[in-house]
């Protein structure tokens, strides 16, 4: 098992000290570490395990049961796809199959260069733009499945530029 | 605790407020179905919905699992709606589920196919994917199946309720919901211990034990010498696999039945235990005297040591380096044994028939092979294999006689070995040894019975020589973390400490038989309370009645010294009787 920095122990272990004596601090401390980082791999859950001693096990299910939560490192660019009930009706699924079709992942997962992730989402409060599509904060309102590779298209001609 | 009335089918029955409903049926008498329900809420997940029932004035149907009784309920279990639901609920279970019963280890125990059987599930009923399936045998003692996994949570709880630390848990969501160890690896790459307690409350066949019946069939058929040891804890069990009530001691029959299975030698693992305290006693003595490390920890329990690896690698040093019983006696027998018969120990096979699914793991270490390459151990079936062995042989238990186990070379076993199946036995013995080694008389009440019982952590004192002598005992893992914190910290005021890794000890061993309420119809309803006193009374009474019960006056224990191994923790004793560990990762990749 690969080992973690004491740095990032630390740090880990002072966001699991925040919420002692919260009834149920583990959603809190996940959330937390998962903003931090962005991911929240078995080292890290070994960590808030021992700190906690609340079993891996438990953190496992915790962080595989809500979405929010990820295991893996998420991309540089995350690709929120609306698949709540208004985008859904407005073909949100032909949207989602298409981001994927195109960058060869599934949803939940990341490219092999690290630049996408694709993330099926719930309702995210826009449903007048239905379908509604995330990327690192910018959204996109009434997106069609014609328009997606032009999406794709735009944040590698970004990586392009900067590189 | 205050009663109320409740009527059942009609008939009117008083029970005590604050039941289940499933639990007050039981003390009137009656078995509802049940599955995801264990040990009165032990696990109590409210999720399969196999015990259904109709309350008067309810609209719905209730799950009598977690549904408590009120005064004046009118409760049915056999209303066509409740019958139907039921079935129902069974059918949605086998419709994800690989039914081949006629293969599976688990039929005759199985408690799916039984609430199948009862309910009239009819196959097929609901068609639909199948959840992928994982199956995980690469660690010597057990095999996870989800293709048979109910999602029960019988396992999770018990393994969390034993260890503190859970291994198994729920994880992903919905249809591909499973019970697995984090990131659904296999056992051998997480802190699991091998205890088999998740295994020993499965209901159905997606935890099991990992069978070496097959190894000893071969040793036979290719005429190996082969040898049988047992451990005390068996005797108290084996007869419940044949329908006597929990408790009967089995002794005799059980080596009659062994000698009838091909067995060259059947002998009795207590000869081991005795050796372990005369081992282990003289190594606390030594610490004590020469300034050691302490407290000294017993090693006799594999999912024990397993524990203290993972987690406690940086105390190490505590662990007494005794081998266990059992492993002890594999490697007298083929040193002391081999060459007394005149056998080449590479023709002998050594089998051992224990409680326990860790012992698998064990006899598997590398540090458990002597100098020529050999195994101390070669096979190790647990009780319930053992009888599966009977059974298959045709031997009607109930009808052999009693035999006695061989008694050349390592026939005389004392009580005290006789009590290391239970928790609190092994310091009993060794009390029993130490104190009259260092005084040179014996302690009067040859019983110290303040480490007997079930409580989590016992602990006590004796005087020697002017001395106190402080000690502890704890079994599951919860328990011992307590003990062990407190070393880690400098606080431990003990000087020695008994660790068992079941809880209850090896008569609650993971290869022993299942205890399941349904399945022993002649068994009082609180069963499940009682097992572990029942099985521990079956060995105290057997050191009672035992002319022989301190280690240090066991005569062919004494001689194997003069002839043999010179003296206690002696050169050659450290080479044959002891070991040593090593510290691992909880999580491995
Ligand atoms: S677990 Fe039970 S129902 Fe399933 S195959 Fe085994 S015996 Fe049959
Ligand atoms: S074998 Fe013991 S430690 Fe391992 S998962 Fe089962 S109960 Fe837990
Ligand atoms: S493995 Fe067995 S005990 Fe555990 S959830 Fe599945 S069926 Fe229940
Ligand atoms: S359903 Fe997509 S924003 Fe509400
Ligand atoms: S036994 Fe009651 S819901 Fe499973």
């Amino acid at each position: 098992m690969a080992h973690l920095s004491e740095a990032a122990v630390v740090k880990i272990n002072e966001i699991c000290d925040r919420y002692i004596g919260e009834k149920t601090p583990l959603i809190m401390i996940l959330s937390d570490i998962q903003k931090e980082y962005g991911y929240i791999p078995l080292e890290v859950q070994e960590i808030v395990s021992e700190r906690t001693g609340i079993s891996v096990a438990e953190i496992y299910g915790v962080v595989t049961f809500y979405s929010f939560f990820s295991l893996k490192p998420n991309g540089k660019y995350v690709i929120g796809c609306c698949l709540g009930t208004a985008c859904y009706v407005k073909g949100a699924q032909q949207i989602v199959d298409k981001f994927s079709e195109l960058l060869g992942i599934k949803p939940g997962e990341t490219t092999e260069d690290g630049l996408f992730t694709i993330d099926a989402l719930r309702c995210i409060g826009a449903c007048a733009i239905a379908p509604a599509v995330t990327i690192n904060g910018k959204v996109y309102p009434h997106v069609e499945v014609s328009e997606v590779a032009g999406i794709i298209d735009e944040y590698k001609a970004k990586e392009a530029a900067e590189a | 605790m205050s009663k109320i009335n409740i009527k059942i089918e009609g008939h009117p029955y008083q029970v005590e407020e604050g039941l289940t409903v499933i639990d007050a049926a039981r003390s009137c008498g009656y078995e509802i179905p049940s599955l995801c329900d264990f040990n009165h809420g032990e696990c109590n997940q409210g999720s399969c919905r196999v015990c259904l029932v109709e309350v008067k004035g309810m609209r719905s149907l209730v799950a009598s699992c977690v549904f408590p009784v009120f005064e004046g309920m009118e409760i049915s279990i056999s209303s066509p709606k409740a019958t139907a639901a039921r079935r129902t609920s069974v059918e949605l279970l086998l419709s994800n589920h690989s039914i081949n019963c006629q293969q599976c280890d688990k039929n005759g125990k199985c408690e799916l196919l039984h609430v199948a059987k009862l309910t009239g599930a009819r196959p097929e009923m609901f068609k639909g994917a199948q959840t992928p399936v994982t199956l995980d045998e690469l660690n010597p003692s057990i095999v996870r199946d989800t293709s048979k996994c109910i999602l029960c949570g019988r396992c999770v709880a018990r393994c969390k309720n034993a260890h503190g630390n859970g291994v198994l848990g729920y994880e992903n969501r919905g249809f591909n919901a499973i019970v697995a160890p984090a990131g659904n690896r296999p056992f051998d790459k997480t802190p699991c211990i091998l205890c088999g307690q998740c295994v020993s409350v499965c209901p159905t066949g997606a935890l099991m034990l990992k069978s070496e019946v097959q190894k000893v069939d071969e040793a036979m058929a290719l005429g190996r010498h082969v040898i049988v040891q047992t451990a005390p804890a068996v005797r108290a069990t084996l007869g419940e696999e044949f329908g006597m009530p929990i408790g009967t001691p089995v002794t005799g029959k059980m080596v009659a039945a062994l000698r009838r299975l091909g067995f060259e030698k059947v002998y009795d693992t207590d000869f081991g235990a005795d050796l372990t305290i005369m081992e282990e006693g003289t190594e606390l003595l030594g610490r004590i005297q020469n300034g050691g490390v302490l407290p000294m920890i017993t090693s006799c329990s594999p999912g024990w040591v397993n524990y203290c690896e993972t987690y406690y690698a940086d105390q190490l040093d505590h662990l007494s380096s005794c081998k266990s019983p059992h492993q002890m006696q594999g490697a007298i027998i083929k040193s002391y044994y081999a060459e007394k018969h005149g056998i080449n120990p590479k023709d002998i096979f050594v089998v051992s028939v224990m409680p326990c699914t860790a012992k698998k793991f064990e006899k598997e270490r590398p540090e458990m092979v002597n100098a020529e390459g050999l195994k101390d151990v070669d096979a190790v079936i647990t009780t319930r294999e053992l009888a599966d062995m009977i059974r298959r042989s045709g031997i009607v238990f109930a009808k052999l006689p009693d035999e006695d186990f061989d008694s050349d070379i390592m026939g005389e076993a004392s009580g005290a070995g006789v009590i290391f199946g239970v928790t609190g036995g092994v310091m009993e013995a060794a009390l029993r040894t130490v104190y009259h080694v260092l005084t040179g008389k014996e302690h009067g009440a040859i019983a110290f019975t303040s480490v007997r019982g079930f409580d989590g952590i016992k602990e006590s004192q004796i005087e020697i020589n002017g001395k106190i002598l402080r000690f502890a005992v704890a079994h599951g893992m919860k328990n011992a973390k307590v003990l062990m914190e407190q070393i880690r910290k400098g606080k431990s005021p003990y000087q020695f400490i008994e660790i068992m890794g079941c809880p209850g000890g090896c008569i609650n061993g993971g290869g022993q038989p299942y205890v399941r309420p349904v399945f022993l119809p002649n068994e009082d309803h609180d069963i499940l309370d009682t097992y572990m006193q029942k099985r521990a009374s079956a060995l105290y009474s057997e050191d009672q009645r035992n002319v022989l019960r301190q280690s240090h006056k066991n005569t062919q224990v004494q001689k194997l010294y003069e002839e043999f191994l010179g003296e206690p923790n002696s050169h050659k004793a450290h080479e044959l009787l002891h070991t040593t560990y090593k510290g691992r990762e909880p999580f491995r990749d």
